[in-house]
């Protein structure tokens, strides 16, 4: 989910190792509390830091999530699903791209594809955060579905490895405003009426250019995106709608054609 | 089940086997680079196919209609980096007032 605003800024202080451990002379009785006192003190100032850093995203991810909530209401798709789907899916992307194409008159098949796709790319995103993260399988799956752009992106430390203090609680931060951002969305979005007349129907291609914007940093994204919107309009007249969307996929076959990864 | 809850259901596991997919499957190996070339254009072809099919398709047909005018307007908008939200809301202005005419 690409929730938009200021680019993370991947130097920001605050990142980085566990703080330095503190010496204490040991106390008579043995135990060092007050160095494990220093220590849960430090560890709680960096989660509040993190969160602090989060805030303008949880903020965006609220209005964002409202709009889904609204546009997903006046899709057709009732109050409870909009809600649900924000709170198993957490990606913009995908759950706009169900709302549309059920809207469309798409089949729900062609709505599950482009969604599965869209968030494809969390595939890749989990690997690279996995070895970040605590516990056993269960729970690293569990900590792992905090993953989305944001909270990926601003955890990252740029040569490959993840802060998963910052990674939970970012996660944590975006997935309370975009779920509740949706609920706000819903029960707002019941009051409209038609959604043609609000030129509602015409924010589904505005918010994905808006989110294609923010996935180009390459040049083979270019050509990718470029070539998936050719196949797509060659496609509509041929086949029901849906479809196209998911036949224009084709198009990252293109990053098969380099060794490494696309420049 | 609905169309739509049978979308949200599907969506929401595969979504989140999807994320749980890294920890679980492969712990602490990488996919193929390859493969995550692959994967890391799948999100600008999808969603580029979306704009296209979202702005002039109707039912079969690729029309140019008032929601064109209102992806200019959005286009605009994501040109001077100005926010998505901004983008969706001149979209939308736009293609009511067009049809309002």
């Amino acid at each position: 989910m690409v929730v938009g605003g200021a680019e993370p800024d991947a130097g920001a202080g605050g990142r980085g190792g566990p703080a330095a451990a503190v010496r204490h002379p040991a106390p008579i009785d043995g135990q060092d509390h007050a160095s494990h006192d220093e220590a849960a003190g430090a560890r709680t100032a960096r989660r509040r830091a993190a969160a602090r850093r989060a805030l303008p995203f949880a903020l965006a991810a609220g209005t964002f999530g409202a709009s889904f909530g609204v546009l997903a209401t006046s899709a057709g798709m009732g109050k409870v699903a909009p809600v649900v789907m924000s709170a198993t899916v957490f990606g913009g992307s995908a759950q706009f791209a169900v709302a549309s194409i059920l809207a469309a008159g798409g089949t729900v098949a062609a709505a599950i594809v482009a969604a599965v796709l869209l968030n494809g790319r969390y595939g890749p995103m989990s690997l690279a955060s996995a070895p970040a993260l605590k516990g056993g399988r269960l729970r690293r799956a569990l900590e792992a579905q905090l993953v989305v752009d944001e909270s990926w992106a601003l955890a990252s430390r740029g040569d490959g490895t993840f802060e998963r203090p910052t990674l939970l609680v970012t996660g944590l931060v975006l997935y309370g405003g975009w779920v509740g951002g949706t609920l706000v969305g819903v029960l707002a979005g019941g009051a409209i009426g038609d959604p043609e007349d609000l030129g509602l129907d015409s924010a589904f291609p505005a918010l994905f250019l808006a989110l294609l914007a923010t996935q180009i940093t390459s040049r083979a994204a270019l050509s990718a995106a470029l070539l998936g919107a050719a196949l797509a309009l060659a496609l509509v007249p041929l086949a029901p709608p849906g479809v196209p969307v998911i036949a224009a996929t084709a198009a990252c076959l293109i990053g098969l054609r380099r060794n490494g990864r696309p420049a | 089940m609905s169309d739509v809850w049978v979308a949200v259901i599907v969506v929401g596991v595969v979504s989140i086997v999807i994320k749980a997919s890294g920890p679980v499957v492969l712990g602490e190996r990488r996919l193929p680079r390859r493969v995550e070339g692959v994967v890391d254009l799948l999100a600008p072809a999808v969603l580029a196919a979306l704009v296209v099919t979202q702005a002039f398709a109707s039912d079969r047909d690729v029309v140019v209609d008032e929601r064109a005018a209102g992806l200019a307007a959005a286009g605009a908008v994501v040109a001077v980096r100005g926010h998505m939200l901004l983008a969706a809301l001149a979209a939308a202005i736009v293609t009511a007032s067009l049809r309002a005419m």
